[in-house]
């Protein structure tokens, strides 16, 4: 394999493997500064207990993001030389205002968290999550917005053999990184939600701590319920912008081979690159396309054979990848309006079923949010920034396919032994149980 | 002065911080074998790190961060450049992470004995390849219009092992200066004795590493035109010898301080010797980085300017807090926050 395609695939794994994490963060720490928020204005020990618990699956998980986190920093430079160099002046910042503005944040308050119990009062404990929570949060955005200038370029101009950036505001206010950023969020608080369900469903289901298990269950289920709408409606709305900016990312996000008004939608398909057409398509909504893409019955649908051959994104994972996710996120829509209205009002531990339901729902949203990267990163092919760059041309000159082959299989190693290290501890750290980890 | 010279003097304190907050972070987890003989002991060591080592890593990636938005063309050369290197310090830096993030969670002899000999490889490879990294930038790269000509066994000069050697050295006695001033009882006072032993090593490292520079890298032209800013080496060698001077005198908590002092004033010394370059070239000079062909646009660095005037201030003082909330010696009766989960 040449140096593009093995720096990709070792950015995929990389990228792939520290968004394992990154969501679980993003959620989990507003769901601790909620409850210890709770603890701090009505003393109420459960909430107490409830923050420590979490807590402790929460600093399990939130170690793997940072390390992994710093690979990413060092792979555009390393991998990415050309695209570095190319785009340094305009993507650079957003990188380094969020070590400077929200990393260090994060990193120095979850000190303060973790060892300052009874260092500090309560009300500065309590304030430190809220500062890591929304310190995560804004990392996430400013990262997003430098994807989102990969996106959806703009504010910049072609001088010196790079893109130099002429308007700081165009970046900041990028629409593209926006709204990855809030469909990020709301994923963030989605999987965060499930992740919580599902652990008290395993408690529930054994009938331990019934009254700690339902009230972390109650609280994650709204936000859960919340959160799953509103990533529908930030996905849409993705989805229209895709359709104005990337139109050749909609087309293969929907296998849609010819420009054609009111533009059916296949409920599922497959696509023949080769052929430029679909092997077969099932359960064709009439117009169902050009209502989703531009909310207009009649619309026009620009198609993948109106593009030239090497401006195509591999369709294949592209449109599997999207058919999956769409289907994810409303099967989990549907379960966390269920488990809001069980826990609203019945007994959980009276409902097996439902419990085991839940329990086994915890990958879901978590392999949501991997096809939603292959999504967004697959579907901007061949472009490195769209439109501008094309990502065979962003590879470092200076590294060979052995360097790179063996950065992969020491990352595949690496992150594979990390991801055994972090079920088995959350596992064993979930299982037990607050009763004993709190004193 | 240009915004040019802004950033380069920000870029150089960013890289400071990271090796005099990190630096002691690494020594102690080299020297964490030596000094921690039993798990309580081991315990306090970790704690002494585990509210802060996060925080300092950061200098590292705002280091990093920085050099990509003010010097794009010389982030890119540099670390595609160094890619074996750098990829094998971010597996230790991964490793040493996970190490004392983990290292507590369970007390089964395989684990602790899993983590305890990551914590110590991880800070050794991570102390050593920064050195020799910090080493190949003094000495230059080789580099011409076509970008970099060399393999990964052109950066293992003689004078990059040294300086990787050097950072090691002098990370460890920083290390355990901070264990010294950050722990009670015997397990501080091993940490002095063991620092006055590495401090015996250090002075004559350094005045190796001093004529070895004089005679692989060009960082002396800027002080033979400019004899008024010797005053920087000359602090450092001041701050050098009172560190040694409060070694001998078991004052540990002074040591410390200075022993940051060393650091800083070491890392000041060699970046006002690279100026303007960031990496000169050894094929051709005119091919080196330097801070006027490598940064980015005006309007890039005055956005930036402004963001780090005002993000860098607050970082360091709420770090600083931090610090101070945290500085209560610790003992190992100590309750383990950590642990008491």
């Amino acid at each position: 394999m040449d140096v593009v395609t093995l720096s990709r695939l070792q950015f995929a794994v990389t990228a792939m493997f520290h968004f394992i994490f990154v969501p679980l963060t993003m959620g989990l720490s507003l769901l601790l500064a909620y409850w210890e928020t709770r603890y701090v204005r009505t003393g109420d020990e459960t909430y107490l207990r409830m923050t420590k618990f979490w807590g402790n699956l929460f600093l399990i998980n939130f170690a793997l993001g940072v390390v992994t986190g710093i690979t990413k920093e060092f792979e555009f430079g390393m991998n990415w030389a050309r695209y570095s160099r190319f785009a340094g002046d305009i993507f650079g910042a957003p990188l380094a205002i969020e070590a400077a503005g929200a990393f260090f944040l994060e990193s120095t308050f979850i000190g303060l968290w973790v060892f300052g119990w009874n260092k500090v009062s309560k009300k500065t404990h309590a304030l430190a999550i809220w500062l890591v929570a929304g310190a995560s949060n804004l990392s996430a955005f400013l990262i997003l917005l430098a994807n989102g200038w990969m996106q959806k370029p703009g504010g910049y101009i072609l001088r010196n053999g790079r893109a130099e950036l002429t308007d700081f505001g165009a970046l900041v206010f990028n629409r593209y990184g926006w709204l990855s950023f809030f469909h990020a969020l709301f994923a963030g608080c989605t999987l965060s939600a499930f992740f919580v369900m599902g652990v008290s469903a395993y408690h529930l289901l054994r009938k331990k701590n019934p009254d700690f298990f339902t009230r972390s269950f109650r609280t994650a289920a709204g936000l859960g319920l919340a959160g799953s709408f509103l990533l529908v409606v930030s996905g849409d709305q993705q989805g229209l912008l895709v359709t104005r900016t990337q139109p050749t990312k909609l087309a293969a996000l929907e296998s849609h081979w010819e420009t054609r008004r009111a533009a059916p939608f296949s409920l599922f398909a497959w696509p023949d690159s080769r052929g430029e057409k679909n092997a077969f398509e099932w359960l064709r909504i009439p117009s169902g396309l050009s209502l989703m893409a531009y909310h207009r019955a009649d619309a026009e649908v620009k198609g993948l054979r109106d593009f030239p051959r090497d401006e195509r994104p591999p369709v294949l994972p592209t449109f599997l990848s999207f058919r999956f996710m769409v289907g994810l996120g409303l099967i989990l829509v549907l379960l966390s309006f269920l488990g809001w209205l069980r826990s609203r009002r019945d007994r959980l531990d009276a409902r097996p079923a439902l419990l085991k339901l839940f329990l086994y729902a915890i990958p879901l949203p978590y392999i949501a949010v991997q096809l939603g990267w292959i999504v967004a990163e697959v579907g901007r092919q061949p472009w490195l920034v769209f439109g501008v760059l094309k990502t065979a041309d962003g590879v470092s000159n200076s590294i060979t396919p052995g360097m790179v082959t063996t950065a992969l299989a020491g990352f595949t190693v690496l992150y594979g032994l990390l991801a055994v290290v972090d079920v088995y501890l959350l596992a064993r750290f979930a299982r037990k149980g607050p009763a004993e980890v709190s004193r | 002065m240009t915004l040019q010279v802004v950033w380069f003097v920000l870029w150089g304190i960013l890289w400071t911080a990271y090796f005099v907050l990190d630096g002691f972070d690494l020594g102690t987890g080299i020297l964490y074998g030596f000094l921690g003989k039993n798990d309580s002991e081991r315990s306090a060591l970790r704690r002494s790190l585990g509210p802060v080592w996060g925080g300092n890593e950061v200098w590292l990636i705002t280091a990093g961060g920085a050099t990509f938005a003010a010097f794009p063309t010389a982030y890119a050369l540099i670390f595609s450049s160094l890619y074996s290197a750098l990829l094998l310090v971010l597996f230790a830096l991964i490793l040493r992470g996970v190490a004392l993030e983990f290292r507590g969670k369970r007390s089964a002899a395989g684990w602790t004995r899993l983590w305890d000999t990551g914590l110590i490889v991880a800070s050794l490879v991570t102390a050593l390849l920064f050195g020799a990294a910090f080493g190949n930038l003094f000495r230059g790269l080789p580099i011409d219009a076509g970008g970099f000509r060399g393999t990964f066994f052109s950066l293992l000069s003689p004078y990059a092992l040294l300086t990787g050697l050097f950072f090691v050295l002098i990370f460890c006695g920083h290390g355990a200066l901070w264990v010294a001033f950050r722990l009670q009882g015997t397990l501080g006072s091993r940490a002095l004795s063991l620092a006055r032993r590495i401090w015996l090593f250090l002075p004559p490292a350094a005045v190796a590493l001093m004529v070895l520079t004089s005679l692989s890298t060009d960082l002396e032209v800027n002080y033979r035109h400019h004899p008024l800013w010797a005053f920087v080496p000359v602090f450092a060698v001041l701050a050098f010898a009172s560190t040694a001077l409060f070694v001998a005198r078991g004052r540990a908590d002074r040591a410390f301080y200075s022993s940051c002092a060393a650091v800083a004033l070491i890392m000041f010394s060699a970046f006002v010797g690279l100026f303007p370059f960031l990496v000169p070239s050894r094929l051709d000079p005119a091919c080196g980085m330097t801070i006027f062909n490598a940064s980015s646009s005006p309007y890039t660095l005055k956005i930036m300017t402004f963001v780090a005037l005002i993000l860098v201030p607050i970082v360091i003082a709420y770090q600083a807090w931090i610090y101070r909330i945290f500085r209560e010696k610790i003992s190992l009766e100590s309750p383990s926050d950590d642990e008491g989960y």
